[in-house]
């Protein structure tokens, strides 16, 4: 596959017809995403829809069963191990609890893939990983362990490890979930910060509809299987479509409903 | 008709099973030119299978040692033939009791251990995060271990039995009165360097290969919730067990039969 220069119109991720079963349950059925380069992209749809398998499905953790997902104009799937693993280091991914390796230190932790992958010297990896962690303002915390940390600071240590080899692309896995009103707010100023900074494409996989639409540039709405939605954040906000306007206005019933399928009420509670 | 469909499905997930577990033990072995460059990764994992797993290799050699002191005194004293206790302890020990003791001891020791904190990091995407950081985690994490349970074994097996002998000689020589010179000279002169100590080391060899193995695919394999990684020690304890067992019957026919 030839790789095409860094061409600024041409999305950096191309996801085409993709389809992937779980067993009989279909979570993705024939999807199309553009991710364009330099710009956050937020992935949101109602919880098991798939969304950190697309995660794991762009960066080839995962096969599709049908369709293609080109990365730089890379066929991700079709990569021999070699050229798939340097793929991965131009890709960051940022777990939604942070995968830290337990037995090292924080300071160990980002400096891992620096001397995992790279021969510098000791001197310069030290002052590479205090950049990272001062962007993340965990310069002070370099020598806790990971079970110190709180569930936010774990969060952006692991964000550090995951731009310390200055990747083109950081991938987001629920960012938001779970975190307390300050740690939100940091990392709803972290994420644009780096994305302008570094130049980065993000892809933000959410269902924080609030964050994530303030700092998105394009969102993609998928629900069953599918895109519902696609297009600059400013469209989607404001789209007429039911099955946005449910999911982006927390509406309880709507095209998803409330009640699981089930039997009317009468014959379930007066028996047969 | 359904009984039918369910063993078959049993069948058929035993196969994937077994098939994932020598695909798994293929990556590993392929790993092991990278890990001689890092010499580093496999010294802590030699530290932490096998030297920490000294201290009940050791005590529970002494005590074996000691058991088969008293024992073979009571039955030998019988036929007047007290003398050859030494040679009947370090028989038993070296060929049968030091691999095998020692392997199930490793296999409830430092096999769970291994299944326990690999099924974690599975757990909590540690491997995953491996994974999306470019470097691979079988190579990285699983096969420095499996190496260590290779050299660890026949190590502590050697050490089961010497300790052992130690004990037989306390009981033997020490309380019951057996004569320290028939002691050791009766073992030197019956037990065989080629057919006794190098099968006993070869049969370690197998069990550490063996309880490696399956305790690494237990943890990688496993459902990555608290119940899965429960499931998966229990299993490995288990599974190494029973291959222990089987095995030594396997090579015990093979080596010491005419």
């Amino acid at each position: 596959m030839s790789q095409h220069p860094n061409d600024s119109n041409e999305p950096l991720v191309k996801i085409r017809g993709l389809r992937f079963y779980r067993g009989d349950r279909a979570i993705f059925d024939g999807v199309d995403i553009d991710i364009p380069r330099g710009l956050i992209t937020a992935i949101m749809g109602p919880s098991g829809t798939g969304k950190t398998t697309l995660l794991k499905l762009i960066g080839g953790q995962l096969r599709p069963n049908a369709g293609t997902i080109h990365v730089n104009g890379q066929n991700v799937h079709k990569l021999n191990n070699k050229d798939l693993y340097k793929l991965r280091m131009s890709m960051g991914m940022l777990f939604q609890s942070g995968a830290l390796l337990t037995d090292i230190n924080v300071f160990d932790n980002v400096a891992y893939p620096l001397r995992e992958h790279t021969k510098l010297p000791e001197s310069i990896i030290r002052k590479l990983v205090l950049m990272k962690l001062e962007a993340v303002g965990l310069r002070g915390a370099r020598d806790l362990m990971p079970s110190e940390l709180s569930g936010g600071m774990a969060r952006r240590a692991a964000l550090a490890r995951a731009i310390v080899l200055d990747p083109e692309m950081i991938m987001y896995d629920e960012p938001f979930t779970g975190q307390d009103p300050i740690s939100m707010g940091v990392l709803v100023q972290l994420i644009p910060r780096l994305n302008k900074a570094s130049q980065l494409t993000s892809i933000v996989v959410s269902h924080d509809v609030e964050e994530t639409a303030d700092i998105a540039d394009v969102i993609y709405v998928i629900s069953n299987g599918k895109v519902i939605a696609g297009g600059p954040s400013e469209q989607i906000a404001n789209s007429d479509s039911p099955w946005v306007r449910q999911f982006m206005d927390g509406l309880a019933d709507g095209p998803v409903p409330f009640h699981f399928p089930a039997e009317p009420l009468e014959k379930d509670i007066l028996g047969s | 008709m359904e009984q039918l469909a369910r063993l078959g499905r049993i069948g058929i997930s035993s196969l994937e099973r077994l098939g994932r577990g020598h695909v798994l033990l293929v990556h590993m072995l392929s790993g092991f030119t990278a890990l001689i460059m890092r010499p580093t990764l496999l010294i802590a994992q030699l530290h932490s299978v096998g030297v920490l797993s000294m201290l009940i290799i050791t005590i529970s050699g002494l005590f074996v040692g000691m058991v088969l002191g008293l024992q073979g005194y009571y039955i030998l004293s019988q036929f007047g033939a007290e003398e050859t206790l030494g040679v009947m302890v370090a028989a038993s020990l070296v060929r049968e009791l030091g691999p095998v003791v020692t392997a199930l001891l490793f296999a409830g020791r430092a096999g769970s251990a291994l299944t326990a904190e690999i099924g974690l990091m599975k757990a909590t995407e540690q491997l995953s995060g491996l994974e999306m950081m470019a470097v691979d985690p079988i190579k990285r994490i699983l096969t420095p271990r499996f190496m260590a349970g290779l050299i660890s074994m026949p190590l502590l097996a050697a050490l089961f039995s010497a300790v052992g002998i130690i004990g037989g000689h306390f009981v033997g020589v020490g309380l019951l009165g057996v004569d320290e010179g028939a002691y050791w000279s009766q073992m030197q002169a019956k037990i065989d360097l080629h057919e006794d100590i190098y099968n006993g080391v070869i049969k370690s060899m197998v069990f550490g290969f063996v309880c490696t193995w399956i305790a690494l695919f237990q943890g990688h394999d496993c459902t990555p919730t608290s119940e899965g990684v429960s499931r998966a020690t229990t299993r490995t304890v288990v599974h190494s067990a029973l291959a222990i067992l089987c095995l030594d019957f396997v090579l015990t026919a093979l080596m010491f039969g005419e």
